[in-house]
């Protein structure tokens, strides 16, 4: 074996990115940003309502959650299931009580599956992200792009529909996306993608010929990274967010907002003997320092930032 | 293909000439932030895929792009509170893609060491005129970006051939970080030069300790502590070497920072720390104890 003479040839081996989608920036060299309120940290919550069909194909590969055994593995389809039948309700009660709104990404098979939760959600005041269509439809490059158009128009057909309102943000299930996926949810209307996670805060893309934001949500800060992927425990995971916490609070004093994002999957968290690690860190976020603290959506965060830009 | 890399001799840990730091320190401490650049579509190596998943691999890439847009600067304002220096391991073509970063090294005197080019673009397979070519990169983009000469190689995406530490030493490097086989510096064999081996960590890694062992951010302060106390403990006999390899995207993430930072705190509230830079210590031992050492390693016996 050997490699090809242009091995070593680099064609984007200049400034910035080596492609086009956004100007590079440093963090603490921007302007500083001020939500609403003067609240220093945007407090943003994602709780995540998927659907794992369970003849899936998991192509091009089994995302996060997958199913796991032969066919039919009822084992982790059930559990994920639980997390839409008896986990999310829990993560609704520790919130309401808090008075914090979240911005749930659905599957628009949930919302199919399941309109009465998704009248649940927005009831609350809660944001809906769409989601894709399951977490057995990834976006990827080879995907024939009419078919991810189809993809991305179902999606947000549905979502819309069962909601009443225009949905103007996008998770990619996964966080996969193929090379077009950004141009075909800006086509459709999209106004924030939630995917990529270089950033926190929000910046500029090229979509579709035009602008969209970036929204930084982490995926560490993420009750299936830390709980089941790292195996961290419930009062490390507690800790975990406290931590991020305090780390931007003290960063915004003197740098302007930031925002603490927490993706939560209802299958993990929504546990009974897990739900008390969010409700303790949230708690944790809402008493110590509740002047600085802004509850927000995905919606409202963003359009607070682009009136500053 | 061998059985063995045939780049050192064995030199047990309790039979050795003493190691003496300057100013009777007992730990030369060194921080490697490994700055770095993987490319969104790189081209194919046969031996190994750049991404997990499927290219354009968003989650992994962006991921990535954490380090240089935030990261770096949240590990920089912690280097400036501990007062000291990193010696960056460095994908050279950084330089050019983000001068800003390279910039902010420079004026606070830290070393720039090699990295390769990119981290995606793997050694494996490659001809010796194309490693030539790669390491010859690296002399003149450092030269030219930051007037440094180039000393020390750590394998971009740590990917070699069996010539690398021949090609480095003889191209007029004096250190390498790839070989993890010790806690004190010691003589590589090549065929030309005088190359020395200065230790790195893979333990002390943060990407191996958060992405492999998957710990917390607190017990990696906690381990950051416990290796420190004991290499300071010996090396009140012999000086040891404690390497602690970093990735901004990954300690320099806000829910990390607190933790590391209490951890070096701790470390350079030592007064028998020598707080030096991968060529200062490569330096001294070139100059100190290359030889010595050389001369009391023995050969390894053949295996059966």
């Amino acid at each position: 074996m050997s490699l090809p003479p242009d091995y070593l040839k680099y064609a984007h081996r200049g400034y910035g990115m080596d492609h086009g989608r956004y100007v590079w920036s440093a963090l603490p060299r921007r302007k500083k940003v001020n939500w609403p309120g003067d609240a220093l940290v945007a407090l943003w919550i994602v709780p995540a309502l998927e659907w794992f069909p369970l003849d899936m194909k998991g192509k091009p590969f089994r995302p996060p959650g997958a199913m796991v055994t032969a066919y039919p593995d009822l084992r982790h389809y059930t559990l994920r299931d639980y997390g839409n039948r008896v986990g999310i309700f829990r993560v609704m009660k520790a919130l309401d009580s808090l008075g914090l709104r979240a911005s749930v990404a659905v599957n628009a098979a949930v919302a199919v599956r399941h309109p009465s939760l998704i009248k649940a959600c927005v009831d609350r005041g809660w944001e809906l992200i769409a989601h894709g269509l399951d977490m057995d439809h990834l976006h990827y490059e080879g995907l024939p792009k009419d078919d991810e158009r189809k993809l991305v128009e179902v999606s947000l057909g549905i979502l819309g529909r069962v909601s009443g309102k225009k949905v103007r943000g996008w998770l990619s299930p996964a966080r996969s996306e193929s090379f077009a996926t950004l141009d075909l949810v800006a086509a459709a209307g999209i106004e924030y993608v939630c995917d990529w996670v270089n950033d926190d805060m929000p910046y500029a893309m090229r979509a579709h010929s035009r602008e969209i934001y970036s929204m930084p949500l982490s995926n560490d800060m993420d009750d299936h990274t830390i709980l089941v992927q790292n195996r961290h425990s419930e009062d490390s995971f507690t800790q975990q967010i406290c931590d991020q916490f305090d780390a931007l609070y003290s960063e915004a004093v003197r740098s302007g907002g930031r925002i603490l994002t927490l993706v939560l999957h209802p299958w993990v968290i929504g546990q009974p003997y897990r739900i008390g690690a969010l409700e303790r860190a949230l708690t944790y976020i809402m008493s110590n320092k509740a002047k600085g603290v802004w509850s927000a959506t995905g919606s409202e965060i963003v359009d607070a930032f682009a009136s500053q830009a | 293909m061998k059985p063995d890399p045939g780049l050192y001799d064995y030199l047990p840990y309790d039979q050795r000439p003493k190691i003496r730091w300057p100013n009777g320190a007992r730990v030369a401490f060194w921080l490697a932030p490994n700055i770095e650049f993987y490319e969104l579509a790189p081209p194919k190596n046969p031996t190994r895929v750049a991404w997990s998943r499927p290219v354009p691999d968003v989650l992994g890439y962006s991921y990535r792009d954490y380090g240089n847009r935030a990261g770096f600067w949240r590990m920089l304002d912690t280097f400036d509170r501990c007062g000291v220096r990193g010696s960056v391991s460095l994908n050279v073509a950084v330089c050019q893609h983000h001068p800003e970063v390279i910039e902010e090294c420079a004026k606070r005197g830290w070393e720039f060491y090699s990295h390769g080019t990119y981290n995606t673009r793997f050694v494996f397979e490659m001809s010796e005129d194309q490693e030539r070519s790669l390491i010859q990169d690296s002399i003149d983009t450092i030269k030219e970006h930051t007037g440094q000469k180039l000393d020390g190689w750590l394998a971009p995406a740590l990917t070699y051939t069996d010539r690398t530490l021949d090609l480095i030493a003889e191209m007029g490097l004096t250190y390498c970080c790839d070989l993890f086989h010790d806690d004190q510096p010691c003589p590589v064999k090549t065929k030309r030069g005088r190359l020395a081996s200065i230790p790195y960590s893979l333990e002390m890694n943060d990407a191996i300790v958060f992405s492999v062992n998957t710990l917390s951010p607190r017990a990696y302060g906690d381990i950051i502590k416990r290796q420190f106390d004991r290499l300071y403990e010996e090396g009140a006999d012999s000086g040891t070497v404690m390497c602690i390899p970093l990735h901004p995207y990954l300690v320099g993430q806000p829910y990390r920072i607190a933790a590391f930072e209490e951890a070096l705190t701790y470390i350079t509230g030592h007064d028998k720390v020598w707080l030096a830079t991968g060529r200062e210590i490569a330096h001294h031992f070139l100059t100190h104890d290359f030889d010595a050492f050389a001369t009391a390693s023995r050969p390894v016996g053949e295996a059966p």
